[in-house]
């Protein structure tokens, strides 16, 4: 599903985040991808959906080489991966229902269906009942949960989480990350960066170590 | 309703939802300048062409002339082959027609003894108009020599000139709806910044972000024309209740009229495609550094 192979990167400051960093990630897998701050797990993460473009090596995603993609094509290679961010960058402005629905507009729906997975997704992160406040309002575990329902919205087979658990106390933590072992568990792959690797521990999962640009 | 239908009709709904009524107002402000312009050239161009088709010449004869001059001249006349028909007005009949045109007759009656000449009014065979009329001018017992046609060709030529001073200013206010236009966008995307840079992350094309705003262009294009029309509109009726009163005092039914379907169609369309350029720019410009 992911396959990195001998991926370099380095911002234009000069400053080197990946050095040489090879691992692969088969279909429905479940991942953790540690390290400490600044260690580039969220560098890696950028290059799967092409936010940033490796300086060296091939990013495969699907099969596809996500370096090389052209810009117009970006778009569809995104729509395919579930894309939950550090800062969250949920919409102040709108209801939480409306922040789940943002991915739908811009894929073909018709608006019957989009309001059934909008529900959908809302109900997967035990939200349905808050839909119509805004996520000002919510608690940080809540807000962090309207950030998955809107990276799942669109059904993709990858989901992708930066540090999801950041901020949170242990309990809206492990029910964060109990979430995403519920997609594993219907076939989506998953990778969540995270620096906590005693919190990850019990999940048994597979861990990818990042240190000094590699993955040990 | 199928996809590409439902994109549009949203991007529509939320361009108009984004639109700015004080904005559309200045370009309606804007644009009914030169639409007024125009539809007053066009009712001056019009009286114009009306005129220099009647290729008439008034000749008149000197105060004092008796009767038998204007026979012996009308001998002349006729002997013209340039001279397609001629009539004789009698001063008599000059100073009657005059003192039936309203407001006038007081006037006439006070004035004690008829100041008009005799005179002859002379249709010109098609295209000879201004040689004849100087040919007659220097015929022995005419006094003076009126070319109707002259004052229209002054008329239209004048016109012309309004029309290249219109152009002028429809130009410079056409680039100043486009740089309106730019603006607004711009501060648009400035407050829409989050929205484009989350959309884009996740999935939405250049074409989706951009949409609403060319939609939002387009319709306060369409609105400013809009309100272009309008503001001519009631700047042509108040005109035309002052123009009645002088035009009726020349016997003439001379009205400005408004701009006509095809022309207000044009106002509206042009000034909707001058939007979207705005918009077209703006976005060009500022989107291109949002989201990676």
């Amino acid at each position: 599903m992911v396959s990195f192979s001998a991926v370099a990167k380095r911002y234009p400051g000069g400053q080197e985040a990946l050095k040489d960093v090879s691992f692969a990630l088969g279909a429905g897998e479940l991942a953790f991808l540690t390290g400490r701050s600044g260690a580039g797990k969220s560098t890696v993460l950028k290059l799967i959906p092409a936010i940033e473009r490796p300086s060296a090596g091939t990013v495969l995603v699907g099969g596809q080489n996500v370096g090389a993609l052209r810009r117009p094509a970006l778009p569809y290679l995104r729509r395919n991966i579930g894309l939950v961010f550090q800062d969250q960058k949920l919409l102040y402005d709108r209801s939480v229902y409306d922040n789940v629905m943002l991915p739908l507009a811009f894929s073909s729906h018709a608006p019957r269906e989009a309001a059934r997975r909008v529900r959908a997704a809302l109900d997967k992160v035990s939200l349905l009942e808050r839909e119509k406040a805004n996520p000002i309002e919510l608690s940080g575990g809540e807000q962090q949960r309207v950030a998955i329902a809107r990276a799942v919205v669109n059904r993709p087979a990858l989901l992708i989480a930066d540090e999801p658990t950041a901020n949170l106390d242990a309990d809206s933590a492990r029910r964060i990350l109990d979430i995403f072992v519920e997609f594993q568990r219907v076939g989506v792959t998953v990778l969540i960066a995270t620096h906590d690797e005693a919190l990850v521990a019990q999940y048994g999962a597979r861990l990818l170590r990042l240190e000094a640009g590699r993955v040990q | 309703m199928n996809a590409w239908l439902r994109q549009h009709a949203r991007a529509a709904a939320q361009g108009a939802r984004r639109l700015a009524v004080l904005n559309a107002l200045v370009i309606g402000i804007a644009l009914a300048l030169p639409a007024a312009g125009y539809a007053l050239l066009e009712s001056l161009r019009a009286l114009a062409a009306r005129a220099s088709l009647e290729p008439q010449i008034s000749v008149f004869l000197p105060g004092e002339a008796k009767r038998a001059d204007a026979d012996a001249l009308a001998a002349r006349l006729r002997a013209d082959p340039r001279v397609a028909h001629l009539r004789f007005v009698p001063r008599e009949q000059a100073l009657k027609e005059l003192g039936a045109v309203q407001g006038v007759q007081e006037l006439v009656g006070a004035l004690g003894r008829n100041p008009l000449p005799d005179a002859f009014v002379v249709d010109a065979a098609a295209d000879s108009i201004e040689p004849l009329a100087a040919d007659l001018a220097r015929l022995p017992g005419v006094a003076h020599v009126q070319a109707d046609a002259l004052w229209a060709r002054r008329l239209a030529s004048l016109a012309r000139l309004g029309r290249l001073a219109l152009s002028l200013v429809a130009g410079l206010l056409g680039a100043a709806l486009v740089a309106v236009t730019f603006n607004t966008i711009r501060l648009q995307i400035l407050t829409q910044r989050e929205e484009i840079e989350v959309s884009k992350l996740i999935g939405a094309t250049d074409a989706f972000v951009r949409r609403p705003f060319y939609y939002t262009g387009f319709l306060q294009g369409v609105a400013g024309g809009l309100i272009a029309l309008l503001l001519v509109g009631l700047a042509l009726g108040l005109l035309n209740r002052e123009v009645r009163l002088l035009a009726e005092s020349y016997g003439s039914g001379f009205r400005f009229s408004f701009l006509n379907g095809a022309d207000a169609a044009t106002v509206v369309l042009l000034a909707g495609a001058l939007g979207w350029l705005g918009a077209h720019l703006s976005v060009s410009r500022h989107l291109r550094v949002i989201g990676q």
